[in-house]
């Protein structure tokens, strides 16, 4: 230690034992609860489907995707900004690797082979770290308004999605279906089925890739140095740059990582459906946006889980099921109860936050 | 004995469109000394200063450490040189907690220990008195605490130049005492300390060496016996100082008729924010103040006049009339004014012009569907520049990029121009230097002459005494006193603030 000055110090009135909770964590904490409830209710009151753990499983193989873009997409938006390119770029990635398998469908004169999966990963790699680099300068260096930036970000990959292909078309590639059809049985939670034999619960390659990423953004948010520049940045970009951070290659870093992550849940996303389609993933961004929020991460920056936005994600699904398993099938009501959903999320947190901060006066 | 100098900054210009910030400024700092940088508000201290953190960029110059040149670029540089800072405004992240703002930025290895941090923050925090939990979340801490967590932080740091910005301005007496002793063992270690302060008191208290700006230029160096007060204060003003004493002949108290109806009369006004039922009036032409320590209820005062606050009781008259003031519309529709005490938080609006600053209350006044032109905006705008001194390169700078005195004034002209009946001045002088001071003490005084009701709260007993005809004395959210004529003294209003009938 520098200084002792243990004796001379004025006795400081004792302060209640517990520090509370950090914003961060009083959100994560909502955000489960309410996952949570709603999904016993959905289990008491909708029975048979949901009570099977397949049917969990289910919501996962679906959003696999939709969990590796709302990380990125929390990653940017506790450093304060925001992307909303990623839906587009998703769409772009799935187009390119579903040409790129097929190539030797599409134009025979000039491939004779079809395209190897593992070269179309690469590719997809390649686009995501491509938008994040590029977007990641314009934002961080040129200090262009990070929601401009990626809106162009999303009218470029927009567009070249239709010029890489302008039609829906499913792929053919037998090697590539191979690994889409790939299924990773999950021991002990199988069902028995209307003939009585036993099926085993299933999850796709995807749902493994989403939740290792889940897990590696957990780590790197809570212990690494970067991770909590991202905070500090989200905070208060001029006080962080006088705490000696470099505030520029934080922001940087966010959206690089945001569109890495674009491009692999873009593969993700391209094995569970196993098409090109020019409007695939599209509003995907605002899905993304949305499951953060519902997980507990703030616009304003600073604040945010990524173990909250993955269950954001699954809270989101979870009511589109319900809402369809109402017989409500209809996407306006799903998209009506999303409305509602949010609301009401971003009532309860404003409330709950703008009480604990009473409490401190 | 000569000790060894640690910083050497020579020469050193900085540049803004259409400001001279700084001009070929030296500033030498020695092993072990504590040394007080002063000026005005705009002298440019904390423009040196963030040249020297590397905030801003210098345009010449050159510094050097330990008698070795450094380029510092970045506030990282700065860190990792030995240079660490405490600012004026708190620049620690909010959202994080107190132990990672102690540490972040400034620890080796990307891995965060958050065990080792807590405990480390823990000690730190328990040496120094500071009423903060390390896994506390910064922003639910006050300010006073922030700002010492932002020392913490600072001295933990093995610094061997250390710059304090202004710390003490929203510490109390305690803690500013802390924070002098805390100082007093760096400098035995050797560490130099560079000083940026208002208050004159706590620069005689701690330091050795004072430098002296004025208009971003070096006014000189002076070892402190050298230089008396009033001969310090007239450096930094370039004039001699011989009209502190007696600002207040010119106004005669004797002029206001305390028979006549009250401009402005309160019954029995409460309102949410822990102050006392209080009865208040104020007549044409009378300055009055609201004192008492910190915390007593002053500020809670005025706000409930205006209705800034949620007023839950109370009858409240102008003329005689009874009105109903819910809102701080409301009170501006009766041409009651408020200023107020944290002008960056309530005031300005930062990136506007100055001009917009000024025609704000004005237009909301008249509506926002009956423009004001920008001719005659302009023409508001030069004429107040004018009249209150307010130094901008031209009425359409961004008023953000004033100095605090300047933007207080911007404000000041904002209600002038819309022509108040009443004016609340919470705390006008916070943070401003003793030139603008006295201007804005001689324009309340000017203003009450006028025929203008004033109410004036200062921290600053001896400015309340020379600007206030009446004194209203607070103690724990209650008014336990008025004080106005032959009682208005500094020891009388100390007695009453401490209580007891002596």
């Amino acid at each position: 230690m520098l200084f002792t000055m243990n004796t001379n110090a004025p006795q400081v009135p004792k302060l209640k034992k517990r520090a509370g909770l950090t914003d961060t964590n009083l959100l994560l904490i909502i955000t489960i609860a309410v996952f949570v409830v709603m999904y016993t209710c959905a289990v008491a009151f909708l029975g048979e489907g949901f009570a099977k753990p397949q049917q969990f499983f289910n919501i996962l193989n679906e959003n696999a995707y939709m969990i590796i873009l709302s990380c990125g997409m929390t990653l940017v938006m506790i450093t304060g900004g925001i992307d909303i390119s990623v839906g587009q770029v998703t769409s772009l990635v799935a187009m390119c690797c579903a040409v790129y398998l097929d190539r030797n469908v599409l134009y025979p004169d000039k491939f004779s082979e079809p395209g190897a999966p593992f070269v179309a990963m690469l590719i997809a790699l390649g686009i995501g770290l491509g938008f994040g680099l590029v977007q990641g300068f314009l934002v961080a260096y040129l200090e262009i308004q990070p929601f401009i930036v990626t809106l162009a970000g999303l009218f470029f990959a927009k567009g070249m999605t239709t010029i890489v292909y302008a039609k829906q078309f499913n792929v053919a590639n037998e090697a590539f279906k191979n690994v889409k059809e790939t299924r990773i049985e999950v021991p002990g939670l199988g069902s028995t089925n209307r003939l009585g034999n036993y099926v085993p619960a299933y999850v796709e390659i995807g749902v493994i890739v989403a939740i290792l990423i889940v897990v590696l953004l957990f780590a790197l948010l809570r212990w690494t140095k970067t991770g909590r520049s991202f905070y500090a940045v989200g905070g208060n970009n001029q006080s962080a740059n006088m705490l000696g951070i470099n505030v520029k290659r934080t922001k940087f870093i966010a959206h690089v990582m945001c569109g890495l992550l674009a491009g692999i849940g873009g593969y993700v996303f391209f094995m569970h459906v196993g098409s090109g389609s020019p409007s695939h993933a599209s509003g995907a961004e605002m899905n993304a946006i949305a499951s953060s929020i519902v997980g507990g991460t703030m616009l304003t920056g600073g604040v945010g889980n990524i173990a909250g936005t993955f269950f954001g994600v699954l809270s989101m699904s979870t009511i589109k099921i319900i809402v369809a398993s109402l017989g409500l099938d209809e996407a306006w009501w799903t998209n009506i109860t999303v409305a509602a959903m949010l609301c009401i999320f971003l009532l309860v947190q404003s409330i709950i936050l703008s009480r604990k901060n009473k409490a401190k006066k | 004995m000569e000790k060894s100098s640690l910083l050497e900054m020579r020469g050193i210009c900085k540049y803004f469109p259409n400001v001279r910030a700084l001009e070929q400024v030296d500033f030498t700092l020695r092993e072990g000394e504590i040394h007080a940088l002063m000026g005005e508000n705009g002298a440019g201290k904390s423009t040196l200063i963030k040249v020297l953190t590397g905030v801003y960029p210098k345009d010449g110059g050159e510094i050097r450490l330990s008698g070795k040149h450094v380029s510092i670029r970045s506030p990282q540089d700065a860190q990792n040189a030995g240079i660490s800072t405490v600012y004026q405004e708190i620049t620690l992240c909010p959202n994080l907690t107190v132990a990672e703002n102690m540490f972040i930025g400034r620890t080796k290895g990307q891995l965060t220990n958050w065990k080792k941090i807590n405990t480390h923050a823990g000690e730190l925090l328990d040496s120094l008195g500071i009423p903060a939990l390390p896994q506390q979340q910064l922003g639910s801490c006050s300010i006073a605490v922030q700002q010492m967590v932002a020392i913490a932080r600072a001295v933990d740091m093995e610094c061997k130049v250390l710059i304090l910005d202004e710390p003490t301005s929203s510490l109390d007496e305690q803690e500013v005492e802390k924070l002098f002793k805390l100082m007093l063992s760096l400098k035995k270690k050797g560490v130099g300390i560079i000083f940026v302060t208002h208050f004159l008191e706590q620069v005689y208290e701690v330091c050795d060496r004072i430098t002296v700006l004025r208009d971003g230029q070096l006014v000189g160096e002076y070892i402190i016996e050298d230089l008396p007060r009033v001969k310090l204060v007239s450096k930094m003003l370039g004039k001699e100082l011989d009209d502190m004493a007696d600002i207040k002949s010119d106004a005669d108290t004797a002029k206001i008729d305390y028979s006549s109806t009250p401009v402005y009369e309160a019954q029995k006004l409460a309102g949410t924010t822990g102050i006392k039922p209080f009865d208040f009036a104020i007549r044409k032409g009378e300055v009055n103040g609201f004192t008492g320590l910190l915390g007593s209820g002053r500020s809670e005062c005025v706000r409930a006049i205006y209705g800034a606050d949620k007023v839950t009781g109370g009858i409240v008259k102008m003329d005689g009339k009874q009105i109903n003031i819910t809102k701080p519309l409301d009170a501006m529709k009766h041409g009651i004014f408020y200023l107020a005490e944290d002008r960056k938080r309530d005031g300005i609006v930062g990136d506007l012009s100055v001009r917009e600053n000024i025609i704000l209350a004005l237009q909301v006044l008249k509506g926002f569907f009956r423009p004001i032109s920008r001719a005659q905006a302009e023409a508001f705008a030069d004429e107040y520049i004018k009249l209150l001194k307010i130094k901008t390169a031209s009425s359409d700078t961004p008023i953000k990029s004033l100095s605090g005195g300047n933007q207080q004034k911007v404000i000041l002209a904002r209600w002038l121009l819309a022509n108040p009946i009443y004016l609340i001045l919470d705390e006008p002088t916070r943070g401003i230097d003793i030139g603008t001071k006295i201007e804005i003490q001689k324009l309340v005084l000017k203003l009450a002459a006028e025929g203008k009701s004033v109410t004036f709260i200062s921290s600053e007993i001896d400015e309340m005494l020379r600007t206030c005809s009446r004194l209203i004395v607070m103690r724990d959210g209650r008014v336990v006193g008025e004080l106005s004529g032959e009682d208005l003294t500094q020891n009388k209003i100390m007695a009453t603030i401490a209580g007891g009938e002596s």
